[in-house]
């Protein structure tokens, strides 16, 4: 194990600081706020010679993606990051860094997509382009964002895996956030991570391969198929790496961070820092008895269904809590409460009841009250043995 | 021609290259695209002044030439675009060696007439 150093840091310099030991080939991007500190300082480090990456700074997050996938076609490790209209922007390369099998690492400090314009943190984002065929990680605090980063180079670079990663923080709220983050050593990173080496690339001239081809009627299906079996399995290489990294850092890297999920009556279902507040929450109704509990996912893609049907098989009531509706879905529930009753029905799991509270949309901050409320109301539902409203709302002016 | 083997068109999906990348270099001629075709180019060779505009024209390069000459097309990879026989300069003066009509010295003829 390596002993970390504490400094203060704020999520998106702690990202910063896990590229810089990372010290990628390329970076390509282009900013956005709430990312715009991780590349931001990052290129000053480029500036300053601590890294050897090559920095292009591209006209958009287009751009940005695009000269990734043709960096890491080229055969070297490419890393950028965004957030909000700038995921959306790169929409159409999120698919092609995926079906060309890209290793590609980006971060994204999640906030509202347009309209109307707001910067600040929900997970419209990250949550709309899930489909892309990305991993998604995603992290309560800076140093979950920090460890989720370095093992998101290992998980893409596995040599069947092939994948590209997304690696999700709570804009403004962690990614401008100062916490104590513990920073392993520059060497342990760099054995961790080790060097990328491409089974093929574009800059193999003893190899010529064409990248990126024209795939007819007769081909492409069974080229996504492919690509969906590699994603339905990454979760053991998940595991794996998450194993090693706990190893020598000393922090475990769960799929399911599970706080009081043993024997919990009531649980919320909910992903990146207001799992924190929910946890405080939580321990507080544990003081005085109740068996509560909070489930963090630090894996949203692929979606561990069973993991989490498991944890929650013998609850009597749960709460899903989704920072982003998707609209026009059932009642206008939230992405991970489809995809959590759709676990439970294939697990054949009935008998739970489970609603979804749409939360702190467009940055709309959730204090430990509303959390209290949600418990609250799991007891009713508890008691009464009735659902009521499937879809709710958590801070909502109603 | 075919250095490589014809690709096969009925690999199952665990089979196939990840990411759709191309292991060889030039091995598109091996794909046959002849068979897209409904119509064909047919030459009257002896009537051809040999002017090379077919071979220039042709998308697929589909028209073959030996020794700076025209010999013949390619029906492999010629799709029956028709490109050919619309830039054809050359009005035929006697009956196409083929078709038996007037026209150009490169003619469109069916599919269905051909033996396959």
């Amino acid at each position: 194990m390596v002993q970390s150093k504490y400094m203060p840091l704020d999520g998106a310099n702690a990202v910063s600081q896990a590229m810089r030991q990372i010290n990628p080939d390329v970076v390509a991007a282009y900013p956005i706020t709430p990312q715009t500190a991780v590349v931001q300082n990052f290129s000053q480090y480029v500036a300053d010679g601590i890294v050897n990456t090559e920095f292009v700074p591209v006209e958009s997050e287009h751009a940005a993606m695009s000269a990734c996938i043709g960096a890491s076609a080229a055969g070297v490790r490419a890393m950028t990051a965004t957030a909000a209209n700038g995921l959306a922007l790169m929409w159409e390369m999120l698919y092609i860094a995926a079906g060309m099998r890209l290793p590609i690492v980006m971060t994204v400090v999640n906030r509202a997509l347009s309209s109307p314009l707001n910067i600040h943190c929900d997970h419209s984002d990250s949550m709309g382009g899930r489909d892309a065929g990305w991993i998604q990680l995603y992290a309560e605090t800076g140093q979950e964002a920090y460890d989720n980063t370095i093992q998101a180079v290992r998980i893409a670079e596995t040599p069947d895996l092939l994948i590209p990663v997304m690696s999700c923080q709570d804009g403004f709220i962690t990614g401008h956030g100062v916490e104590r983050v513990g920073i392993l050593s520059d060497e342990a990173v760099r054995d961790f991570v080790g060097s990328y080496k491409p089974k093929y690339s574009l800059l193999d001239t003893d190899n010529p391969i064409t990248m990126g081809a024209w795939d007819f009627t007769d081909y492409y299906f069974e080229h996504k198929r492919q690509q969906s079996e590699a994603l339905n399995n990454a979760m053991p290489t998940i595991e794996a790496v998450g194993a090693e990294y706990a190893a020598l850092s000393g922090r475990p890297q769960p799929i399911l961070d599970m706080y009081g999920m043993d024997d919990a009556e009531y649980a919320i279902i909910v992903l990146s820092s207001t799992a924190g507040t929910s946890r405080a929450v939580a321990r507080e109704w544990r003081a005085k008895g109740r068996k509560v509990g909070v489930l963090k996912p630090r894996v949203y893609r692929p979606f561990p269904a069973k993991q989490i049907a498991e944890a929650i098989t013998n609850c009597r009531a749960v709460a899903v809590l989704d920072r982003a509706i998707s609209f026009g879905a059932p009642q206008g529930q939230g992405p991970l409460f489809t995809d959590t009753t759709a676990a439970l029905y294939n697990e054949g799991i009935s008998g739970l009841q489970i609603v979804d509270y749409i939360f702190g949309l467009g940055g709309r901050d959730t204090v430990p009250a509303m959390i209290d409320s949600v418990y609250n109301d799991l007891q009713v539902i508890g008691a009464t043995g009735e659902r009521g409203s499937m879809v709710r709302y958590l801070g909502l002016r109603e | 021609m075919a250095k490589y083997e014809s690709p096969r068109l009925d690999r199952p999906w665990g089979e196939v290259n990840p990411g759709g990348i191309v292991y060889e270099s030039g091995n598109s001629v091996t794909y046959i695209t002849g068979t897209w075709r409904s119509m064909r180019p047919v030459r009257d060779l002896e009537q051809c002044t040999q002017c090379l505009i077919c071979w220039i024209v042709c998308p697929d390069a589909s028209v073959t030439v030996n020794d700076g000459k025209v010999v013949g097309f390619d029906y492999d990879h010629c799709k029956g675009c028709g490109i050919c026989a619309e830039q054809c300069p050359v009005t035929v003066k006697k009956a196409h060696a083929q078709t038996g009509k007037i026209g150009k010295v490169i003619q469109m003829v069916p599919e269905t007439e051909f033996d396959k």
